[in-house]
């Protein structure tokens, strides 16, 4: 069955032009398509018309890149549960709706062009301390360091984060602290986290701050918005590390300062 | 400090202060229900705040409550203020899954607490109305003390007053159906059965509160209480 729809699409010219809804007919959508391919077909259309096309970000289309970005109907990545919007069906949807077409809204998230958002805040985030620090050379045998079977699912749950943003998309507050603890997380539950385990949290999350993300109020709809259904508890689990990470370095200080003293 | 300048360090000293706070609403609460036993117990009561621990331990408990207070309130209108700014464009289309009423209003609901918290203390501290000052002392087992029972039945004789208190109390109930369960949440003690859990033990206890405090009010009103 095929689909006729308006459509109303965020159209933003460049960074600092104002935006607004564009009213576009979407008919003749195949049920069976995914909402980035009726985006493919809107955009042919336009083409053809002369019109410009809508910017919007994509990749992998099978969920696991993190690109999509769109927020559909006032929710990232649409209204289906643990959803990329390139995994989104266009049977999803009923003949005659009106679709609403937004790009993620953050100050952290800057508007690049029409849906487009520059997230180039999350890689700062990860470049400040995202990562466990490894000599070069082979590889250790992976048996050699032995991980509970509970730490490594928890992990791997966290890892499921895609890093796509929908998170910060769906806060009340924009904040970012659904995937900067997963991410935290992750590191910081195995044994090859934990080195930089005080050193990675801080540096995280005063990066996140400094970014301009919001503060979480405990709400949860980042983790309804979560395409990956990342769990609020890493929130919680960060919290914890963030101070025990701060008293550690409080009392590093006075140390220091104290032998430097005499 | 750098630890209270950050995101999470902040939110950790509003879910302390928040903390102290539950403990002494619920004091509080279970204190006032004394109005059911009677002059003579209520004002013991009374009496035993305003001596105990000659007459410090009254002025150490304000400390901890007013210190908190203050705290609680200016770091959550700087977390607001931060919160506001990080979403500068709304949507056009809203959307809102799982957050409840009451955790999209805290900073109303805990700012209109705040004026009523004042008004309290005008109230029935400082009394600087209906002349409680000037009330009867009460004889206490032939010590004579302040009648803080005559002064609750005149208080709540004005039914604009009970209602006042009683709206307040709404608002303190919604404010701690979010605020109770984000305690653990904030303070990183949570796990996925504990959120559960506390999310009904705040909703429970945001309940106790509102029915323990209004009941008070309530029944000097209907004259159950005389």
């Amino acid at each position: 069955m095929n689909l006729n729809l308006h459509l109303k699409v965020w159209r933003q010219a460049s960074p600092n032009a104002k935006g607004s809804f564009q009213d576009i007919e979407a008919r003749d959508i195949p049920d069976h398509a995914s909402f980035l391919e009726m985006m493919d077909i809107v955009n042919e259309r336009l083409i053809a018309d002369g019109k410009e096309p809508v910017a919007f970000d994509h990749d992998c289309r099978e969920g696991i890149c993190g690109m999509c970005s769109m927020v559909i109907n006032g929710r990232p990545h649409g209204p289906e549960r643990a959803t990329t919007t390139c995994q989104l069906h266009m049977r999803k949807f009923r003949n005659g709706d009106t679709i609403w077409i937004e790009p993620f809204r953050a100050r952290a998230f800057p508007v690049m062009k029409d849906l487009m958002v520059d997230r180039s805040a999350f890689d700062r985030i990860m470049a400040a301390g995202g990562f466990v620090s490894v000599r070069t050379g082979a590889p250790q045998d992976a048996n050699a360091l032995p991980i509970g079977k509970e730490v490594a699912d928890a992990a791997m749950d966290a890892a499921a984060c895609i890093g796509c943003g929908a998170c910060v998309a769906s806060c009340k507050n924009a904040s970012a602290m659904l995937f900067v603890s997963a991410k935290i997380g992750q590191l910081n539950a195995l044994p090859q986290g934990q080195p930089e385990k005080h050193r990675r949290t801080l540096g995280m999350v005063r990066q996140m701050d400094k970014e301009g993300f919001g503060n979480c109020t405990n709400q949860y709809e980042c983790e309804a918005a979560c395409p990956k259904d990342v769990s609020r508890t890493w929130i919680a689990s960060m919290n914890k590390d963030f101070a025990v990470a701060s008293g550690r370095e409080a009392l590093l200080a006075s140390a220091r300062e104290r032998s430097e003293g005499d | 400090m750098r630890f209270l300048s950050s995101s999470i360090g902040k939110k950790i000293v509003v879910a302390l202060t928040g903390l102290v706070l539950v403990g002494f609403v619920f004091g509080h609460m279970i204190g006032h229900l004394l109005m059911f036993a009677g002059p003579a117990a209520y004002n013991e009561y009374a009496h035993f705040l305003h001596t105990v621990g000659h007459g410090m331990g009254i002025w150490v408990a304000r400390s901890v409550v007013f210190g908190s207070i203050i705290v609680h309130v200016l770091f959550t209108i700087q977390l607001t203020k931060q919160n506001r700014a990080a979403r500068a464009e709304p949507y056009g289309y809203q959307h809102t899954q799982v957050a409840s009423k009451s955790s999209r209003v805290m900073i109303i609901s805990g700012l209109t607490l705040l004026s009523f918290f004042i008004y309290h203390i005008l109230h029935f501290t400082v009394r600087v109305w209906h002349g409680f000052n000037q009330l009867p002392l009460f004889d206490l087992a032939g010590e004579k003390v302040f009648d803080a029972y005559q002064m609750m039945i005149k208080g709540f004789s004005f039914p604009l007053v009970t209602g006042f208190y009683i709206l307040s109390m709404v608002f303190l109930c919604s404010h701690l159906s979010h605020g109770v369960a984000s305690i653990p949440q904030t303070l990183g003690l949570n796990t996925e059965a504990s959120g559960k859990l506390f999310k009904k033990l705040g909703l429970a206890f945001a309940f106790l509160i509102l029915a323990g405090f209004s009941v008070v009010p309530l029944a000097i009103n209907m004259g159950l209480v005389k």
